[in-house]
């Protein structure tokens, strides 16, 4: 049911407030295309956050590409600073099978190497395939294989969860 | 039926830009433009084409154009083999096919094709299994589709848009099979004027039916461009006399200061390379502020790798 899924906007503030007593000055926040931009960017201005915002497309590094080809909109990746020796955190909008993840790490290491890398996801729905878990989830539930969320974003910049 | 397309409307090889729809031109632009920051990581590799094998075939000599080539598909994690093999008058077209019979044997996904003949490629591609992509990478006089797109690469970065754009093409146009596809490209994207300016000589019997306005007179075409694109003077290829001499090509045609002041301000200059210096461009030109000369280059490898993952993402069997 739709309507079971909590108010994104929410989850968004409860991430902040877990992720802001980790935070550093190394700490170099880099969001995942598309969705996973969408927190990013709302979590970089709620923590305050000084350095740059990363986003990262991982259409070059995807483990399905012999299978489905590339994405029609690949979106070039934007890391403004030097990896080496950084904190990452690492934000997507729904953590399910762990692919996306595994193929952004794989990504951030060809551009250096970072000192840690933590991942925050807005929904961690279940269904890992690899030994990925999120550092901090703003929700936690099991959604079957069957089953898609998705984030959307209105005009005004709000953020919706759905479930179909 | 289009060699070129799949079923769906996906690119299937790439053989011109003649035909193709704006759409595909867009999304490989696109695509380049995601490419463009991996050579300036510090692991210029994408694991994209892990495992495929890539046959460079160049049956014609070419350095810069089999080189990016090269370097694209290595960016692209490929496995890449070079052969240049020599044209003889014996090459014909059962030649061609066992070359590509044993190549295709030995498991390759992709070729890239450069050829005196034109048609060489589309031959090729007419004859390879399902799951083989060919790339032309020039073919005699007809076309060669990966100059023409980086070339819009170039347009679109230094210009934004197309829309707005006059665009003039200056020189060998007969013998230029990289001026064919640049009209194809800049039609197709939307140019609302395209000029080409050469003696007459110089020009196929036609060339206005490509929606193009002709110039004998550079002064007077080069007036308001946003673009000039400078055509190497085919002397090679060149048989008769349709030239008096190359000091004369260079005195009525050869893109100098003065004559470059006659377009817009901030105009850009091309060249595809080769460049003669002293023939179809001054070195003060060439080598000064207007010129999108080596940038052209490096974009070459941005689109070649653009081109390859979309064929080999789009031909699985």
């Amino acid at each position: 049911m739709p309507a079971s899924l909590p108010d994104a906007n929410t989850l968004i503030t409860r991430l902040a407030d877990a992720i802001a007593p980790t935070l550093t000055p190394n700490t170099f926040i880099v969001g995942i295309h598309t969705g996973g931009v969408w927190v990013a960017e709302c979590l970089h201005a709620l923590l305050r956050c000084t350095q740059p915002l990363g986003t990262l497309d991982i259409s070059f590094y995807r483990d399905d590409f012999s299978r489905i080809g590339l994405h029609p909109q690949v979106k070039p990746s934007n890391l403004p600073v030097d990896l080496e020796g950084r904190d990452i955190l690492l934000v997507d909008d729904v953590l399910h099978s762990g692919r996306t993840v595994r193929a952004a790490m794989n990504e951030l290491f060809d551009y250096g190497r970072p000192a840690s890398i933590r991942l925050a996801v807005l929904v961690d729905r279940g269904g890992h395939e690899l030994p990925i878990r999120p550092d901090f989830a703003g929700h936690t539930l099991t959604v079957p294989n069957t089953q898609n969320i998705n984030l959307s974003r209105l005009d005004d910049g709000h953020l919706t969860l759905t479930l179909a | 039926m289009n060699l070129q397309l799949n079923p769906d409307g996906s690119l299937r090889h790439l053989l011109t830009l003649d035909g193709l729809p704006r759409t595909i031109l867009t999304h490989i632009l696109d695509t380049a433009e995601s490419f463009m920051d991996v050579g300036e990581r510090e692991v210029k590799k994408v694991p994209l084409l892990r495992g495929k094998s890539i046959f460079n075939l160049f049956f014609e000599p070419s350095t810069r154009t089999r080189t990016t080539f090269e370097i694209a598909a290595k960016r692209l994690s490929a496995d890449v083999v070079n052969l240049n093999i020599a044209t003889s008058s014996q090459t014909k077209g059962e030649a061609i096919l066992d070359t590509v019979d044993n190549l295709a044997a030995m498991h390759a996904d992709m070729f890239i094709v450069r050829h005196a003949q034109s048609g060489a490629a589309h031959f090729i591609a007419r004859n390879v299994a399902p799951h083989i992509s060919v790339v032309n990478a020039g073919d005699g006089r007809h076309s060669h589709p990966t100059q023409g797109l980086l070339d819009m690469f170039t347009i679109r970065r230094f210009k934004g848009e197309f829309h707005n754009l006059t665009v003039a093409i200056v020189g060998d146009v007969l013998h230029s099979r990289v001026a064919r596809s640049q009209i194809h490209a800049l039609t197709t994207l939307g140019v609302p004027e395209v000029r080409v300016i050469a003696p007459k000589t110089l020009l196929p019997t036609g060339v206005e039916q490509m929606g193009v306005k002709v110039y004998h007179d550079l002064e007077a075409g080069l007036h308001g461009c946003d673009v000039i694109i400078t055509l190497r003077l085919q002397s090679e290829r060149m048989k008769g006399a349709l030239l008096p001499s190359a000091q004369e090509y260079f005195k009525f045609f050869g893109l100098t200061p003065a004559k470059l002041a006659l377009a817009k301000p901030d105009a850009i200059v091309m060249h595809p390379g080769p460049m003669n210096r002293g023939v179809e461009i001054d070195s003060e030109v060439a080598d000064g502020p207007q010129s999108v000369i080596l940038p052209q280059v490096t974009y070459g490898i941005a689109v070649r790798m653009a081109v390859m993952a979309i064929l080999a993402g789009g031909t699985t069997a």
